[in-house]
């Protein structure tokens, strides 16, 4: 005999994905898609970063792979992996109940509060790359951390007002939580009685192994550090360009802009991987990164700003 | 009336919650008082959701008041007469014009008639709120309001035995009211309360212990019975007991037990890890002496008693704990091998821009330590050795996981090397004493290497111009130098510090030279001259020796030697010559020893030793040795406070200050030559006796060290003292007479300096 939480868990880990995609669907968040783009965290899709700026509403959630390239472990940590995958929820102005939703979530998963000891521990969130800072907590569950929970206060350099109520699932360490996997290569991804049943590590062990390979001792750093260059001189050239087309069309283009910075900063991820930057480096090249969001974070609210009015009609 | 507030939002941070509560309750409480209300008592309290504040035996309503406040003469330019307007908030014709001495003068008189309770409340917690002192706080959604979370409800009742009444106010959209919740998922739902005693009793029922002193006691007793059980104890721990408590609205402790598998470890590193990351009380079994289980505290009563959480914990901290059994094998692997790779590792940590690697200062540090070694009855080959190792634990995977273990770590991979005992205690406790309350290390190997450590760290600092000043003092370099204290004090180290740094062990002089400006002008075919500054020279001799070494070299010669061309730069300008080596040592010592002195004179001050004392000490050679000064100085304050010690000050004064007026008067130095055929009176023959037989005591006694003979020797000197000023009048018409007189109180004079510098103690 089961319980009834036992009958009511997801069985593998795209299930946790899809009740999460439906839960938060049926909050009203619009389920967009991941950014297609080297993102160290899902905070950096845009429709984070630059959508908590500036006055209007927005709620979304997404999957959002994630790659830290010093994390990687050939695939053979049971806990760390180099790619892996965040959920992410942003709802701006950030709702009264959003910790009540969140709870609902982790039902959603099979995981009931009533059962499990789940608390809000003190943990304010900062982002150096991004410019930005926020207060909440980690969510933990039995102990174990299984969600990040912000109210962001300011990013880019921008006091968020209204403030953005972020939240972020660590989905891989939720989901072998969920299904009590020991090592993440042998969390089931699909159905474990589908015809052809896949673990994890069916999809990523290779690529853990190939991708760790190339981080750590592969990646050309001189090819790197003239991509980062690039990305940075780009991004600036985007942002210098003249707000108007060749037509006359009033077009800033905050978003192009914003793509080079996520590419800066990624690159600056693979240096560190390497082992090439320096601890004083770091926090300059880290500063580099920085300049050139605050920059995107300007031109985003400058450009809301400027066609917010008819934004406002159209409501 | 009682006053019931509870300010409901989202999870308080644990450690912010104590702070809270007292500042709740002060400005309240401050606020009702200056608003003219009364009070009997107040107590304030929290939960990770909720701070609360009963107040009772309030006041109704305040007094009326009457203030009167004299203004301007009427005849005050026009100027003065509008500012005490503005400053009253009153109109001309309400002021009273009152006669004075001086003519007509301007009273305002404001009569503040008694408010009512509820809206001075309204008022004070309005206010409370907005400014509240949290160290950090945010806004949420669209509002405005900080608080340190999402702040949902307010409960402001006044009661009485009438009934309670809500009080109005509105913050922010937030309209006070009567109603709290429970528990967040035992007992959600809203209900309204009275007064204190109906909420705490209702949060009571509703799953919440208000009182943090309540659960805190509740998870040590029931901590400490789930150990008992199992013939465990607790291991104490305050600070995590106190946030446990802030963690938890209904504290349910439940005890597991550690694998098998991870009871290796040693329990520094299951205390820390579980601590660290998961909140988890440590339980010992006094049998093994080992750490095999925990208390986990959880905020909540479930069907299956707590089973899946248990289970839940017991998952995360066996990863916890794979990964630092991990760290301990790769680590105990590496230290086996001789610990090679880490001292090569050492190479790459920068310990500060100016002063080079980890591994340049552990050079150092090995070579002091050697130095040292026979002042503190230590090998000096163990003491290197342990120098050599007492840093290695730094680049171990454990250390970098958790760098609280720095030094323990040291400890266990210096035994798994094989090294001695002492040489293994001197990598643990050579960081010590840390605080004013840390322990001072007595083996003899550890304290050179302790010595060492903090030495360098001083002298370096101050090489590099990067000494405290005011509150800065980011290298915590007092603590270093009370460290030194209490190591050479504790341990009666006999050390001369001047000596110590005149050796220049560890080569603080070209430190100082590297970041004081030092340069060399050449002068060139052309007449022009070039300045290359020391610190270049030194980098790119070492780097291109074949085309810089010279130059270097040279350079280094004449900061041995001295030279007009070496000159010191300021602001990139020639300012003279640059200080030679032995100078630079001399003012490296000088200035190290004030700043010592001055941390010695507090640590001695809370040890009831006056500074006047130590000033007078201070100012005796040897005053490098601080062993002997802390002995002169003990043994000064305690004859001082006693006995005789006050009437002989006095007499050391006395006889001081008639000669410094005769000498200054007759320009000449009364030193020698008193003879007792000139005596005229049988006290100046008992003082000259009294002297003959204390001045070979007190230079016997300080020549052995024994203070408190010597002071018992000068004390012996009181009686005659007296007897002779009482009787003699030194300044007589006889000048053979005046001058023998005064060549005996030179003798006097000469008797205190044997001790200490008399004329700076006070009194």
């Amino acid at each position: 005999m089961t319980s009834p939480e036992q009958a009511d868990r997801p069985r593998c880990f795209q299930d946790v994905i899809l009740r999460l995609q439906s839960y938060w669907a049926a909050t009203g968040c619009a389920i967009l898609q991941p950014y297609d783009m080297e993102v160290g965290a899902g905070t950096f899709h845009p429709a984070t970063t630059l959508r908590s700026l500036g006055t209007r509403p927005w709620a979304a959630a997404y999957v959002q792979p994630s790659r830290r390239p010093t994390d990687g472990r050939y695939g053979e940590n049971p806990n760390r992996l180099q790619h892996y995958y965040q959920y992410q929820v942003i709802i701006k102005p950030s709702p009264p109940n959003l910790q009540e939703l969140y709870l609902g979530s982790l039902k959603a998963i099979g995981l009931d509060p009533l059962v499990h000891d789940v608390r809000f521990v003190e943990d304010d969130w900062e982002s150096p790359t991004l410019g930005a800072w926020g207060l909440g907590w980690e969510v933990w569950c039995d102990g174990m951390e299984v969600s990040q929970f912000t109210y962001f206060q300011q990013v880019g350099g921008h006091d968020c007002r209204p403030v953005s109520g972020e939240l972020t699932y660590g989905l891989e360490r939720l989901a072998m939580y969920v299904l009590g996997v020991e090592h993440v290569m042998d969390m089931p991804f699909n159905a474990p009685d589908a015809p052809i049943p896949l673990t994890y590590g069916d999809v990523f062990r290779q690529t853990e192994r190939e991708y760790s390979r190339w981080n750590f001792e592969v990646a050309d750093t001189e090819m790197l550090f003239q991509h980062f260059k690039d990305a940075e001189a780009e991004c600036a050239r985007i942002l210098d360009a003249a707000a108007e087309d060749s037509a006359g069309r009033h077009i800033p283009m905050a978003h192009p802009a914003y793509d080079q910075a996520i590419k800066a900063s990624h690159i600056f991820n693979l240096l560190d991987a390497r082992g090439v930057i320096s601890v004083t480096e770091r926090q300059a090249y880290i500063g580099r990164v920085r300049a050139l969001a605050k920059r995107c974070a300007d031109l985003f609210v400058t450009t809301e700003a400027a066609t917010g009015a008819n934004a406002g009609d159209a409501a | 009336m009682d006053l019931l507030i509870e300010l409901f939002s989202e999870e308080i941070p644990a450690r912010m919650q104590p702070r809270a509560r007292e500042d709740l309750k002060r400005l309240i409480t401050d606020g009702l008082v200056d608003a003219g209300l009364t009070y009997a008592s107040a107590g304030a309290f929290s939960t990770p959701r909720r701070l609360a504040l009963a107040v009772e035996g309030l006041t109704a309503e305040s007094k009326p008041v009457r203030e009167e406040r004299k203004g301007p003469r009427t005849d005050a330019p026009e100027k003065a007469i509008e500012g005490f307007l503005r400053s009253t908030g009153l109109t001309l014709d309400q002021l009273e014009r009152r006669a004075e001495k001086k003519g007509e003068v301007f009273f305002a008189v404001i009569e503040k008639p008694g408010r009512k309770a509820a809206d001075i409340v309204a008022e004070v917690l309005e206010a409370t709120i907005r400014d509240f002192p949290w160290p950090k706080s945010m806004r949420w959604g669209s509002g405005s309001l900080r608080w340190v979370r999402p702040l949902h409800s307010i409960i402001a009742i006044l009661s009485d035995e009438g009934g309670a009444q809500v009080v109005p106010l509105t913050v922010d959209g937030i309209a006070a009211g009567d109603t709290t919740r429970g528990h967040r998922f035992m007992a959600p739902d809203a209900f309204r309360v009275t007064g204190f005693d109906d909420y705490a009793a209702k949060l009571r029922r509703a799953k919440v212990m208000l009182d943090p002193a309540e659960r805190e006691a509740a998870i040590r007793q029931e901590a400490a019975n789930l150990a008992f059980a199992r013939g465990w104890e607790i291991v104490s721990d305050e600070g995590l007991m106190t946030e446990l408590a802030g963690l938890v609205e209904w504290p349910v402790p439940l005890m597991g037990v550690i694998e098998q598998r991870f009871l290796d470890l040693p329990p520094e590193v299951l205390q820390t890890s579980m601590k660290e990351h998961q909140k988890f009380l440590s339980a010992r079994n006094p049998k093994t002496g080992r750490i095999e289980g925990y208390v986990t505290v959880a905020n909540i009563e479930t069907p299956d008693h707590g089973a899946t959480i248990l289970a839940g914990n017991q998952r995360v901290l066996a990863a916890r704990l794979s990964d630092a059994a991990f760290f301990w094998e790769n680590d105990l692997r590496e230290a086996r091998a001789g610990m090679q790779a880490w001292a090569e590792g050492l190479k790459a940590v920068t310990f500060h821009a100016k002063l080079g690697s980890q591994a340049d200062r552990v050079e150092r540090i090995a070579a002091l330590a050697r130095e040292i070694a026979p002042a503190v009855g230590a090998d000096p080959d163990q003491a290197e050795q342990a120098a050599k190792v007492a840093k290695l634990d730094l680049r171990s995977a454990m250390v970098g996981e958790f760098p609280e273990l720095q030094g323990t770590m040291g400890r266990y991979y210096a035994q798994a090397a094989g090294l001695p005992d002492a040489v293994a205690d001197a990598a643990r406790d050579h960081y010590s004493p840390l605080g004013p309350s840390d322990e001072v290390p007595s083996a003899p190997v550890s304290v050179a290497v302790a010595l060492a450590d903090k030495y360098n760290i001083l002298g370096h600092f101050f090489a590099a111009k990067e000494k405290p000043t005011g509150s800065k003092d980011p290298f915590a370099l007092r603590r270093a130098a009370l460290g030194m204290i209490r190591l050479i004090v504790d341990n009666s180290v006999r050390l001369s510090l001047e000596y110590l740094v005149s050796k220049d062990i560890d080569g603080a002089s070209f430190v100082y030279a590297m970041h004081n400006g030092a340069a060399l002008m050449t002068g060139q075919p052309d007449g022009s001259t070039v300045i290359t500054d020391f610190n270049s020279a030194m980098v790119l001799g070492n780097q291109f020796p074949d085309t810089f070494g010279r130059a270097r070299s040279q350079m280094l010669e004449m900061f041995e030697t001295g030279h007009d061309d070496f000159v010191k730069l300021v602001d990139d300008k020639p300012a003279g010559r640059f200080p030679t080596k032995r100078e630079v040592l001399e003012l490296l010592a000088a200035d190290l020893l004030a700043f010592l002195h001055d941390r010695l004179k507090v640590h001695l001050r809370d040890q009831g030793i006056r500074h006047d004392v130590i000033d007078a000490v201070l100012a005796m050679l040897g005053s490098d040795d601080l062993t002997l000064v802390v002995r002169r100085a003990t043994a000064l304050n305690g004859m001082l406070g006693t006995g005789d010690g006050p009437n002989l000050l006095q007499g050391l004064k006395r006889a001081a200050n008639i000669l410094a007026q005769a000498e200054e008067k007759d320009g000449v130095e009364y030193s020698f030559g008193a003879d007792p055929k000139f005596a005229e009176t049988d006290e100046e023959r008992a003082l000259f006796a009294a002297l003959d037989a204390a001045e070979p005591k007190i230079a016997a006694a300080m020549r052995a060290e024994d203070f408190p003979a010597a002071m018992s020797a000068i004390a012996a000197l009181r009686a005659p003292i007296d007897a002779f000023f009482e009787a003699v009048q030194v300044n007589t018409d006889n000048q053979v007479v005046r001058r023998n007189r005064l060549n005996l109180l030179s003798r006097i004079r000469e008797a205190g300096r044997l001790i200490a510098d008399f004329g700076r103690i006070e009194g």
